[in-house]
This record gives structure tokens, sequence and C-alpha cells, in this order.
């Protein structure tokens, strides 16, 4: 009885630290290719530490760049949870944007936590319709959502493109080779930059662009936690997560969690929109390219979501380790010159790792359901094969 | 190749299972547990919802390993790590919950896992020509061609069969093959096995139903809480002295009914038509009127319209003509969540996909339909649960439900317990009509008595039942009125004290009611 306690525990810290060892696995094939750059694997490894987590700037660039993935992927674990595979997290991050900082505009003169308040909310509709939109197709019309929600950012993007260059461009920005931005927002529709004060007088985070989205960030968390796990909606979501046919029996309407669940993906997704421009660039900008204004977050947010287990909670640490490695990956290449397109290539190798690890845990649960007398919650059977109940 | 001759490398003449122990999280599964089978017999295994019955076998199969003990195949200590090793000695299984992949057809469920003659291409002809040679032999009846997710129950556990035998089983468990087959279906099932023993192969059998094992096997092994009382031979053995075995008291294995106390009209059922998975007309017209406080039982062999009536009454197929009320209530076509708030309660045949999440806990899986209702939700919006819980232990203790407790997932019970649990759900949601179909397969006999008694209690108190049930004693046994299905029609409708066995049957097989 003891010596299996010890190995439940063992099992379980594995599994805990699989997500971990994956990264470094990933970070180890890369070495490979630094190797054939010719680059000095230690010393790149350390200026992406280095540049990822070693001052409190440096962390606090990480965090920046982690807020809007946190966002995505806090959303992402509500569409995943209810079984809808929603890639449309950088479209739902435009809307969000664009609605937040048009609402923000509209209002400038207005008390700042009036304009706050309703760029959030603007922001979170606007992402919430876009990706219900997606979920609505889906329900009614049985449209696969990767596709409708991957077309739907192309979508997105030439909206915001079209927009940024007419409408809402900068009226300072006239010119013939203006740059597609909005106007800049008011003062009091800034987010605070956030600085932590200690005990002992130090001021963390002084002087760096680390705002109040974190917060915000953290507050979602919580709200989607309680959502999923203490509230009927959640369960629903759950329920049709796990088998449409049981749902259906117990009265529950299918379509309308799908549709539910990626109105609230959305609107997590819109949210990141409205921070990023609330707290970070005080305006929507963009360089026409597709990542021109997410840089990828909406993509970025579905594998913190899936490692991060699909817990609102999880996806937070999740989001700060992609925003460690993107922010480390910049100081690589500017100490050691290594092209840029080796970062994009480093970024894509840990995702594989990470996705297959979440795998791994799994396949390690239904052999330990098999064979020892370990705690486990996972399906015993393989996941290809139907139970029929006699 | 002769299908019926046995591979001399896979031959066993005798298996022995020794001192197996096996511990899940809060349950000693099964507890040093002895068992031999021995070639050409039938070896019945008796127990108790959760007993460990399929623990032992699946152990045996290589799903499961054995924290102690070994298997001697032949006196020589085996190994069996996996399914794959299993089947490589000649062990074969036809699961409680059968395995097959839907979307496949049954030539290619067979040739999973096969080796094929042509490397890695799947030579399904020869599949397909083997098979049809081996349900020829066996009269186990099925089209090679046909996708899985349209067969009935009934023939998916065909396939299973077939499947083992495809793969040379010289051993082959069966885990309650019986509770999804008619009367008719269990003696062609029967002389499939003898036929097998015949062949020198050895079986395992395991049931609920006493006078299939009183029947069919040679040696009988009972199982509680996970050890083994006995093994005794079946000639000597009688109901009630296995019953007692198993329980450890006395059973009462009949029970009085009381006279019907008929109310007003609750369920009605005009002209109602549906269409069957296969896009056939499944339900043909039927007409049906249940009053309070009776039950209607609905006999047929499966596949014959009895799964369509249930879904259609519940709204979860669409009619294809035809009108339901409820209370004089038109509620044709409304969906399942309005149908449950006029007190429609559905024990559905299919629990593990219909009835259950399985990933959900227990007490997750006891508020499926009212989760969003008073008592399970707090301040509005917030799931109550210490109510949840405490409402799934209430039903844990009252029904007997063997778990750890109301936080275990609900697909590590075994498959008695999930089944009462869902019918505790159901009867604590006090249906004004409830739908039972196959409310006691896979039950023991003591649970099976206890739904039973529930079932009339839930009569007295005035609710409208409609039982559907391939088992025609349990029909015969519950039934105010008798409703005969085939192909998809009600052939008639006998009162029961009118009814006997011989006439349903032969209703049951296409004869029209005769009117006496
Ligand atoms: N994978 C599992 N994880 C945890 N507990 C399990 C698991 N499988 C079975 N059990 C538990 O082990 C006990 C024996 O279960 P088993 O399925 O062997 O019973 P059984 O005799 O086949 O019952 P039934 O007649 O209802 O099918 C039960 O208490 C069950 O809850
Ligand atoms: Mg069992």
């Amino acid at each position: 009885m003891h010596s299996s306690n010890l190995r439940a525990f063992l099992d379980r810290l594995i599994d805990g630290l699989l997500p971990l060892l994956s990264l470094i696995a990933a970070l180890a094939v890369a070495s490979l290719l630094l190797i054939a750059l010719n680059a000095d694997v230690g010393q790149a490894y350390a200026a992406l530490l280095e540049g990822a987590f070693g001052t409190q700037n440096a962390f606090a660039e990480t965090l920046v760049k982690a807020i809007p993935v946190m966002f995505v992927a806090i959303g992402i674990c509500v569409a995943f949870r209810a079984n809808v595979i929603n890639i449309g997290g950088e479209g739902q991050m435009i809307a969000g944007a664009l609605a937040g900082t048009t609402a923000t505009l509209a209002l400038s003169g207005a008390p700042s936590l009036v304009i706050i308040v309703a760029a959030l909310a603007a922001g979170f509709l606007a992402g919430a319709l876009y990706g219900g939109l997606a979920g609505f197709l889906k329900a009614q019309f049985n449209v696969n959502e990767i596709l409708s929600t991957i077309m739907l950012n192309q979508v997105a993007v030439q909206m915001m493109n079209f927009l940024l260059n007419g409408p809402l461009l900068d009226p300072s920005e006239q010119g013939l080779n203006h740059i597609p931005k909005t106007a800049r927002i008011v003062a009091e529709a800034q987010l605070p930059r956030l600085v932590i004060g200690l005990p002992d007088g130090t001021l963390l985070f002084d002087r760096t662009r680390l705002h109040y989205g974190l917060l915000i960030a953290i507050v979602l968390a919580a709200v989607i936690y309680i959502i999923l796990w203490r509230t009927p909606i959640g369960y629903r979501i759950r329920a049709v997560g796990y088998n449409e046919r049981a749902s259906r029996y117990a009265g529950i309407s299918v379509g309308r969690q799908m549709v539910l669940s990626m109105f609230l993906a959305g609107g997590c997704a819109g949210l990141a929109g409205v921070v990023q421009v609330l707290g970070l660039q005080y305006r929507l900008q963009t360089d026409g390219s597709p990542a021109g204004f997410t840089a990828n977050a909406g993509f970025n947010g579905i594998v913190a979501a899936l490692f991060g287990g699909l817990n609102p909670f999880g996806a937070i640490p999740a989001s700060i380790l992609f925003g460690g490695l993107l922010v480390g990956a910049q100081n690589m290449q500017r100490d050691l010159g290594i092209p840029a397109s080796l970062i994009t290539t480093i970024n894509g190798i840990v995702v594989v790792f990470v996705v297959s690890s979440q795998i791994l845990v799994k396949w390690r649960g239904r052999r330990r359901a098999q064979q020892s007398t370990t705690r486990t919650e996972v399906p015993l059977d393989s996941p290809i094969v139907v139970e029929q109940q006699a | 190749m002769a299908v019926s001759s046995l591979a001399e490398q896979q031959r066993i003449d005798q298996l022995q299972m020794r001192g197996i122990v096996k511990q899940f999280p809060g349950v000693l599964a099964v507890d040093h547990v002895d068992f031999e089978v021995r070639a050409g017999e039938i070896h019945a295994l008796l127990g108790e919802n959760g007993a460990g019955k399929s623990t032992l076998m699946k152990i045996l199969y290589g799903l499961y390993h054995a924290d102690e003990g070994a298997v001697l195949i032949d006196g020589v200590d085996t190994a069996i790590r996996s399914p794959y090793a299993a089947i490589q000695r000649g062990v074969g299984m036809v699961h409680q919950h059968f395995m097959l992949v839907p979307s496949l057809t049954v030539a290619e469920n067979v040739a999973l896992g096969l080796k094929s003659s042509r490397g890695w291409r799947l030579d399904l002809d020869v599949v397909s020509k083997r098979l049809n040679e081996l349900s020829e032999r066996y009269n186990l009846k099925v089209d090679p061609n046909v996708p899985v997710w349209q067969l009935a129950v009934g023939e998916q556990q065909r396939v299973e069969i077939l499947r083992a035998l495809y793969k040379g089983a010289a051993l082959l468990i069966l885990d309650e093959p019986t509770a999804v087959l008619t009367p008719q279906e269990v003696d062609e099932l029967f002389q499939v096995l003898e036929q097998m023993t015949a062949d020198g192969r050895a079986i395992i059998f395991i049931s609920h139903k006493l006078h299939e094992v009183l029947r069919i096997s040679q040696r009988i092994t009972v199982l509680r809480d996970g050890r083994r009382v006995d093994t005794i031979p079946t000639s000597g053995a009688t109901k009630a002295t296995l019953a007692e075995m198993m329980v450890g008291r006395p059973v009462v294995l009949e029970y009085e009914q009381q006279p019907s106390n008929r109310g007003g009209e609750r369920l009605h059922l005009n002209d109602v038509s549906a269409l069957s998975n296969r896009g056939e007309l499944g339900l043909k017209e039927v007409s049906l009127t249940i009053y309070g406080g009776e039950i209607v039982g609905v006999a047929g062999v499966s596949g014959n319209g009895q799964t369509e009536l249930a879904q259609v009454i519940a709204g979860l197929r669409p009619t294809k003509g035809g009108t339901i009320a409820i209370d004089g209530k038109d509620v044709t076509g409304k969906p399942p969540s309005q149908l449950q708030l006029l007190g429609l309660s559905y024990i559905p045949e299919e629990r593990m996909e219909d009835g259950v999440i399985k990933e959900f806990t227990c007490a997750e899986n006891f508020v499926l339909q009212d989760h969003g209702r008073k008592p399970y939700v707090s301040a509005g919006f917030l799931l109550n649960l210490r109510a949840i819980t405490d409402a799934c232990r209430d039903a844990i203790r009252q029904y007997e439900i063997k778990t750890p407790g109301t936080e275990t997932p609900i697909k590590s019970l075994s498959g008695g317990n999930i089944q009462k649990l869902v019918m505790a759900r159901e009867l604590s949601r006090h249906p004004q009509v409830l739908i039972a179909a196959q409310p006691t397969r896979g039950v023991d006999i003591g649970a099976s008595e206890y739904i039973h008694q529930r079932l009339l209690d839930e009569r007295r108190q005035g609710t409208a039942i409609l039982l559907i049930s391939e088992d025609l004693d349990e029909i015969m046994a519950l039934s105010d009125r008798i409703a005969v299905m085939y192909e998809g029609r009600i052939v008639g409708i006998v009162p029961r004290a009118q009814a006997t066995v011989r006439q349903i049957g032969a209703m049951m097989a296409g004869a029209e009611l005769e009117v006496s």
C-alpha cells in the first residue's frame, strides 16, 4: 500500500512535469538547428532566458506579451470544453479591438471609469458576437467551425485594414504613405501601469510597460472558472463537450451550448483586443499583415489553453511561458544575430512538443488504469473505441 | 480452412487463475480469487453487481493487470499483459460494453487488429468470405458490409462473437451476453455455445439470469464482494441456493402484484410513425393509450420498433406523422426539456451512450436533467454542490449502489451499478409518465427485485409506465396490459390476466392477435 502511494505520487509528479519536460525537449531539438547555423547553443539559450526573465523589465515585457494570450486562452478553455474547436481567436480579437477602440474614441471626454468599462464591454460584445456567429453557423447549418473561424479571421483582417485606412484613420495621417492606425486614445481611457509596492518600500515593475490588463485577466480566469464548474451554464457546456447524445437526452439544447461557448470564447478574445489597445498601444494599429495587430495571440492562446489543461487558471502560467519564449527569442535574435525565421521555427517546435505532451499524459493515464492501483480519471478504453452499453 | 477444428497451438485444456488480487481506488475489486476452466466446459460466473466478475475477466484478457496472482495455461505460468497477448494464447472476450467502431462495417471491425496476408493492405473480401462461412456454420447472421452503427444491439453482439471466433478463440469469455438478447436469440446463442464446447473450446459465461446459468453451464463459480464464495457443479444447484450464495441471504424471487388502480388517461399516441436509424419507417402508425397507475409492457423481438417508440415519446426522435399527447396536451415535436417539465422520465436502453456522461462524477450524473432547477441551484445562478452531493448520496444509500463515493467518475462503476444510478435518478424526479427501456438489463437479482418493487410503487402512486423489455418474464410479472410489437407496429394489446407466454411469443413472431 505504501509503495503504491509513492508510485501514485511519482506518477502525478511526472504528469505535472511533462509539459515542462516537453518544453525542454523542444528546446533540445531546436538547439540542433542552432548548431546547424553555427550558433553557440549555450549562449543562445542564456540569451533567451535572460531576455525573458533576467531583469524586472524583461519579466514585465514577458507579461505584457502574455496578457493577450491569456485572454484568448481563457476563452479557448470554454470553447474546447464544449468540443467546439475555435480557431478564430485572431478574428475575434480584432473585432473586439475595433469595437472597443471605436467606443473609446466616441466617448473621449467622459470620466475615465466610464470609458474603460464601456470599451471593455464593447470589445467583449463584438468578439462574442463574432465568435457566436461561427457557433451559430455550426449549430444551425452544421458548418464546420474550424473552417468558418479561419475564414472569419481573414474577414476580420480585411475589415480592419479597410477601416484603419479609411473611416478610422488617424486624421493626422492623411498622407499617401500613411501608417494604418486610429487616433490616439485619450489619457483617461488608458489602463494604468501596474506597479506593485512591496512592504519594504521597493517598487516592483516600476517604469515598465506592465499594465492592469494582467489583473483583468486574472479576474476573468476566476469568472470563467466559476462559470465552467460552478454554474448550470458551465455544466451544460461540459456535458455537451463530453457527450452530445446524453446531453440531448437530458434536455440540454446542444446547439445553444455551442453558440454560447463560442460567444464566451469570442468575448474573451475580444477583451484581448481591447486590452491591447487600452493598456499598451493606446491606439489600434497594424502593418497590414494578418498578425499585424494580434502578433498571433489568437493562435498562441489555443496552445496555451491546451498547455494549461483547458483550465483557466492553468492558462495563465502557460501564457506567461509563451510570452517568455517570444520575448526571450527576440533577445536571442538581437544578441546573437540569429535569423527571425529560426525563432518562428523554434516556436513551432515548442507547439508540437507541448501538444504531444498532452496526448502523452492522457496515454499514461490510460496505461495506469490498466495496470496499477493509482488514482486515475482517464478513460480506460482507447478513445477510438466506442463503448456501447449492452 | 475448416472453421470447426481448433488449431493445435491454440488449444487450451485447462486454464487456472491463482490468488488474483486487483485493487482500485477505494475498492478491492478482486480479492485472492482462484478460478479454473477446462476445455469442453461452460463455466458460469455469478455474482451481484460490482462483485468483480468483469474485473476478473478483464485481467484474464490482459486489459487490467493483477496486483497479485498468476494465470496458468495447461500448467504453465503465462503472463497475459495485453489483449493482443490474450488473443495469441487463444483467449477471446466479448465485453459487457461492446467495443466496436460504429462508423466501420462489420468486416472492417473484424479485420481491426488482424494480420493481413497481403502485408499492409486489408483483404476485406477474404475477411467477408470467412465471416460468411462462420456465420453460416454457427447460424450467426450478419451482413459483413453494413456499418456497425446501423445494427441493433443484438446484432452488434453477434459481430463481437464472430470476431472472437474469427481470431480463433479456444477460450471465450462472454460477459453478460444474454442481457441484450430475446429468449429466441438466447436459444440460438446456446446452440452456438454448445457447438463450440463440442469443438473443444472452453467458455466462461457471465449472466444474472439464474435459469440460463442452470441450463447451459456445467460448473458455477460465485463471487461476492471480490471474493470467491465457492465453485460448484451445476447439477444439484437451484435458483434459491445460487441466489443465497450470491447475496449472502435468502432472496425473494417472486412477488405478488396488487390489482391495478387505474386513473385517468396520461399518455396517448395516435397513429405515430417515425424513421429508424437506417432511414426506413421503423415505427408505423402506432396508437396506444396509457392510464395513470398502470404498467403497459411492450414485448417484441429487439429491432421491431421498441427503441423508436421510446425515443419518439421522449422527444429524441422526430415523428413522421401522428400525434402524442400527455395529459390531453399535444406534445408532438416538443423538445425533451419541455416534456420533462410535464413529468416525463425516460430510462434509456443504451445507458452508457444516452443515460450518463461517462466522464462526469456520480453526483454530476445524478442531476443530468435537473442541474438547473430548484434544489440544485443557489443564489439564482450557482450550482448548489452540497445539495447535489447530498441527493446523490441518498440515492446511493437507498439503491445500494456500489461506488467509492459521489465524486467517482461514473465510468468506473460496474454496469449494473450505473443502471441503478440512472434508475434512481429517473424515479427521484417523481415522474407522471415513465418510459423504462430494459430497466433491469445487466442488473443482479437482488437489485432487479428492488427495481421491480420501485416500478410497482410508482404504479401505485399513479404514474403511467411504459415498460419495454425483452425479458418476457419481467413483462408478464409487472404489466397490466401487454402490447406486442412486430415490424414497427403494435400487433395487439392483451390484458395480462388473459395473456399466455405462448400467445405473446406467437404474436412476437408476427401472428395476429387471436381474439378469444
Ligand atoms: N476501472 C475502474 N476503476 C475503478 N473502479 C473500478 C474500475 N472497474 C471496476 N471498478 C470497481 O470494481 C468493482 C467490481 O467491478 P466489476 O465491473 O468487476 O463488477 P461486476 O461483477 O462485473 O458487476 P456487474 O454485474 O454490475 O457488471 C466495482 O465496485 C467497481 O466500481
Ligand atoms: Mg460486469
